[in-house]
């Protein structure tokens, strides 16, 4: 263990906080420490795919939090649908089926509004994404049937094999695990041959472009997969808030999104978690003090921009790496 | 980070041994944005309600806890899910939105405690989604528009156009006033909630439209600007206007300061109105305006009466939270003492109670208020009880 | 097809879009020349509302109040461009982002917390207060005009400024070279508050006439910043003119989706399912707009010349 960086013995030691503490909590009769946890993590995978792009790829995505809510609405349609009847094809309680909707809605999302949005740059481009956010959300209000504004309470979680959502305990592992995944994922990814094209066409498109490599193609294919774990957290987080309304998908989400990847560190493994884990500790600790905790919050936000290079995770890269 | 949690762990388990001479209440209302201005009327309305209680129930302490909903339903969800997992309260009472309603009930529910809505009222709640644990200190959405559409048969009007925001509570106003209303509804126009707040293409349709009436359902501060456009465009005498929620006790005051003089006289029903005549509601009002400054909102009077029905359940069963059913019992009875006067409770737990039209008036020192025209029913249960399979 | 109606719902579309575009001027001027993405526009519009509606029970008369706020809000922007914004500038849109988001927080609380939650009615004048008939049974609220007319004025003199004087040369300028500009002996930091504070006044002006319809309101900056973006995008970022088009055919297309949408849904669905999409897609329509202009010119409708 002598030869990890700072930044390492950070990332070890947040990643067994979060391996050991909410379960503590839990045993000890905290359900609501472990709650926190559980959306921690969770939202902790969102901004760890938003990474992959936003940090590695330069491509700022500002409308995420569409992949969220279309995980989650793939688990609340055929839920509902199995309770209160109607659309045969897809109504269903098995997790499974959920899952393969999730997954494969997000890719398909991924793939028709990159393929248009990465033909623009710089803020065009966050714009669009934006927009294409905002189409999803409103397409969800629109929507009478599962009420539209008004959101869809999930009766009956997804039904796994060998897992029992309505555990907490078990769903949090799940959520964990995949936590843990998601980031060895990225960080191969990163590392392989692609990342490092993906990498490249983030400092300078038309080398890697006048080096024979279809830079399009290669963001492409990474803002779909990024897209699809974006989708597969939003999955987790319907089963978790068992109530989702068009709400998860406003910009204001995906914002939050994008604030929690650069606060913690963007273009780091641990920067997205350690980003979401602040912002909702923090949020959740000032609004237990005072119902104008946004202005502190806001001030300590201003404050890392202005202090600190590189988000938070900034503060640790002192020697090393 | 770690020190702090397990600072905040001693401190909840201190808090457990205590936890047997109290009883713990959480009140969820909407302290930030701009529906803070409603939750801060109902916060008012709850602590004076605890002051004439002497901070007692069947003899235990009363410990509240507020929660704010930021005017978000999922925020709401989060905030109720701390109140029954963390704080472990006894009751949670409060909600201002439907949709927050909607999205928060199962987790007070599932926990087995008791909800107690004071003020939203979404038919789901109480048709096929009841709960012999929830109680409700207002009305089901429904009714006091089908009040409003009755006041219209009476004054005759034979079309209308409805205006309302797009949301659970938006789209009952608007089912309610179909129901009773027997002429011709030229058109309804749904709009974005709750950030549109320019409602002139709305009222240029609807001046298109020829109606003889206008109704409307625009609830806090959106209902103090849809006023003002109102007059701006000139439609007093073309297009009379009918509302529900949307003027109250706390848009008068601005109303007063800017001079709006078109607003006094104008009409709309309610279960409520500070002249009630009963000592309850003489002592709530004149003890409210005289810390406030302000007339309560029927926001205000509805959280007041929701301590009071606790108070009788807790009172009830001698300061003995275990029992559920007597507590149960005790609300479903009514048997405390409404500042709207005598109500019954429906299978469904919702107010069989009397509805009212009421007039922006001036009170003998000037301010603008309110006051009871007629009575429009007497005894009126929601539709949605049907629904609900209790008995 | 009604065209009194017609004709009235263009009036109010331009309206809308002409306050969209006092907004987005301020916004475009801010990122084309400063190179910053400022969230907190927004939150400056909220602010200009607040303090004249102060002002107007201070001064008794809304017109008066207006004339006082406006160097009032351009003063608040200079503060912010001194204290916060200027140290912004030198790094990346991210940064950008972030740090005018925490400024938002800050100044809708500090809102809240001056003014109080519940807003502020603002009382017109009452030769303001009326409605004129333009012709018969079209009846528009003379306030209304009074924005049309304000706008329309507004953005002329931006024209003219930014076009025919020494000022708007050096913005110009500055946009697309700012060394060039301070190697001209120009201070540019100077240059820099002062389009920032005229930024502000903008936004604030915007605030100011939307008051007496909706009233002063915490958070009424977070619902038309991103549509301000939207249409600075949809215009080209930095470019007046591509602003203005871009605002207006926003503000038509909003108010003409929310007239005449649903009674187009009902052709194919039921009435209550109408009633619920109609505001959701024609809220939905300017997203659209803006990822199509994009998806064929991703630069926008004019693109700044130089970078």
């Amino acid at each position: 263990m002598n030869n990890l960086t700072k930044v390492g013995w950070v990332t070890v030691m947040g990643m067994i906080a979060l391996a050991i503490l909410p379960p503590y909590f839990l045993l000890t009769g905290q359900a609501f420490y472990m709650d926190l946890a559980t959306r921690l993590v969770i939202l902790g995978i969102a901004a760890v795919s938003l990474n992959l792009i936003l940090g590695f790829g330069g491509m700022v995505s500002f409308g995420h939090a569409a992949f969220i809510g279309l995980g989650a609405y793939a688990v609340g349609i055929p839920s509902y649908h199995a309770t209160w009847g109607g659309f045969d094809l897809i109504a269903s309680y098995n997790g499974l089926l959920h899952l393969v909707l999730a997954l494969g809605v997000s890719a398909l999302f991924a793939l028709i509004t990159g393929a248009i949005s990465l033909r623009t740059k710089g803020v065009y481009f966050i714009m669009i994404t934006m927009a294409f956010g905002q189409m999803a959300f409103f397409l969800f209000q629109s929507l009478d049937v599962y009420n539209g504004d008004d959101g869809l309470t999930i009766d009956v979680r997804s039904e796994l094999p060998f897992i029992n959502l309505d555990s907490p305990m078990q769903l949090y592992g799940l959520s964990y695990i995949s936590l843990v995944i998601a980031m060895l994922l990225v960080k191969t990814i990163v590392n392989s041959r692609f990342g490092m094209v993906l990498q490249g066409a983030k400092g300078n498109n038309e080398r890697m472009v006048t080096l024979g490599y279809n830079t399009y193609l290669y963001r492409l294919a990474a803002y779909v997969i990024s897209g699809v774990m974006c989708g597969y957290a939003g999955f987790l987080l319907g089963n978790f808030t068992t109530f989702i309304s068009p709400d998860m998908m406003h910009w204001t989400r995906s914002g939050e999104l994008m604030f929690m990847v650069i606060l913690g560190g963007a273009a780091t493994a641990f920067g997205p978690v350690l980003g979401s884990s602040v912002f909702i500790l923090v949020e959740e600790i000032l609004s237990s003090f005072t119902i104008f905790w946004h202005l502190p919050f806001g001030l300590m936000l201003i404050g890392v921009v202005l202090f600190i290079r590189g988000g938070l995770m900034g503060l640790f890269k002192g020697k090393g790496k | 980070m770690k020190r702090l949690l397990s600072a905040a762990l001693a401190a909840t388990m201190l808090t457990g041994l205590a936890q047997a001479a109290e009883v713990k209440i959480g009140f969820v209302t909407t302290l930030t944005t701009g529906g803070a201005v409603v939750g801060k009327d109902q916060e008012k309305a709850v602590n004076l309600a605890i002051e004439h209680m002497g901070g007692k129930m069947g003899g235990l302490d009363i410990n509240l806890i507020f929660g704010d909903d930021g005017f978000k339903p999922e925020t709401g969800k989060q905030v109720t899910d701390k109140l029954v997992k963390q704080d472990n309260v006894d009751f949670v009472a409060g909600y201002i939105w439907s949709h927050v309603l909607l999205a928060s009930r199962k987790s007070v529910l599932d926990a087995g405690k008791f909800l107690i809505s004071a003020n939203a009222g979404p038919g789901p709640v109480a048709g096929k989604l009841c709960h012999e644990n929830f109680f409700s200190s207002s009305w089901q959405n429904d009714q006091t528009p089908m009040a409003m559409g009755e006041v219209l048969n009476q004054k005759g009007v034979k079309s209308i156009y409805v205006i309302a925001p797009n949301y659970a509570a938006g789209k009952g106003m608007v089912a309610g006033v179909k129901r009773t209303f027997k002429g011709e509804i030229l058109g309804v126009d749904m709009t974005t909630w709750p950030t549109q707040l320019d409602f002139s293409a709305e009222l240029a349709k609807a001046k298109a439209s020829g109606a003889e009436g206008l109704f409307v359902f625009y609830p806090g501060k959106a209902g103090g600007a849809f006023m003002k456009q109102y007059q701006q465009a000139g439609l007093k005498n073309s297009l009379p206007l009918y509302t529900v929620f949307s003027v109250d006790a706390l848009s008068l005051p601005k109303f007063q300061a800017a001079n709006f003089t078109d607003v006094l006289g104008s009409q709309f029903t309610q279960q409520w109105d500070p002249t009630i005549d009963n000592a309850q509601n003489k002592r709530f009002v004149a003890d409210f305006r005289a810390k406030h400054g302000a007339y309560p909102s029927f926001y205000a009077a509805q959280a007041y009466d929701s301590m009071f029905l606790i108070q009788s359940a807790v009172d009830a069963v001698g300061g003995d939270l275990t029992n559920m059913d007597g507590m149960r019992a005790a609300m479903k009875s009514a048997s405390y003492s409404s500042v709207r006067g005598d109500y019954t409770y429906g299978n469904n737990h919702m107010p069989i109670q009397a509805f009212y039209l009421r007039e922006v008036v001036k009170d003998s020192g000037g301010n603008w208020t309110t006051k009871i025209v007629q009575t429009v029913y007497d005894a009126h249960q929601d539709t949605y009880a049907k629904d609900c399979s209790m008995n | 097809m009604d065209y009194t109606l017609l004709f009235v719902q263009v009036l109010n579309g331009l309206q809308l879009g002409l306050l969209l575009f006092l907004v987005a001027s301020g916004l475009t001027l801010v990122f084309g020349i400063l190179d910053f993405v400022n969230l907190a526009h927004g939150s400056i519009y909220m602010i200009g509302a607040f303090i004249c509606a102060s002002l107007t029970f201070v001064l008794g008369n809304f017109l008066w109040a207006v004339l006082v706020a406006l160097p009032l809000t351009g003063i608040v922007g200079y503060a912010l461009e001194r204290i916060v914004a200027r140290n912004l500038y030198d790094k990346d849109h991210l940064d950008h982002v972030l740090g005018t988001f925490g400024l938002v927080l800050v100044l809708d609380t500090s809102a809240h917390i001056l003014w109080g939650p519940a807003g502020i009615t603002v009382p017109l004048p009452l030769w303001l207060d009326g409605q004129v008939e333009l012709f018969t049974g079209a009846v528009i609220p003379v306030f209304r005009l009074l924005i049309i007319g304000t706008g329309l004025t507004v953005a002329t003199g931006l024209f003219w400024l930014v076009n025919y004087t020494r000022l708007g040369m050096l913005i110009r300028a500055g946009a697309s070279n700012r060394t060039m500009v301070s190697a001209l002996g120009i201070d540019i930091q100077t240059l820099f508050a002062l389009v920032f504070a005229l930024g502000a006044m903008l936004s604030g002006l915007a605030g100011m006439l939307i008051a007496p319809i909706t009233g002063a309101n915490i958070g009424m900056g977070g619902q038309i910043i991103i549509t301000a973006f939207v249409v600075i995008i949809i215009g080209g970022i930095g470019s007046m003119k591509g602003a203005f088009i871009a605002a207006i055919i926003i503000g038509l297309i909003d108010t003409l989706g929310r007239s005449f949408l649903d009674t187009l849904f009902t052709l194919i669905m039921n009435e209550n399912a109408a009633e619920t999409a109609a505001p959701a897609v024609s809220a939905m329509m300017i997203y659209i707009l803006m990822a199509v202009i994009l998806a064929v010119k991703p630069q926008g409708l004019f693109p700044p010349k130089v970078r």
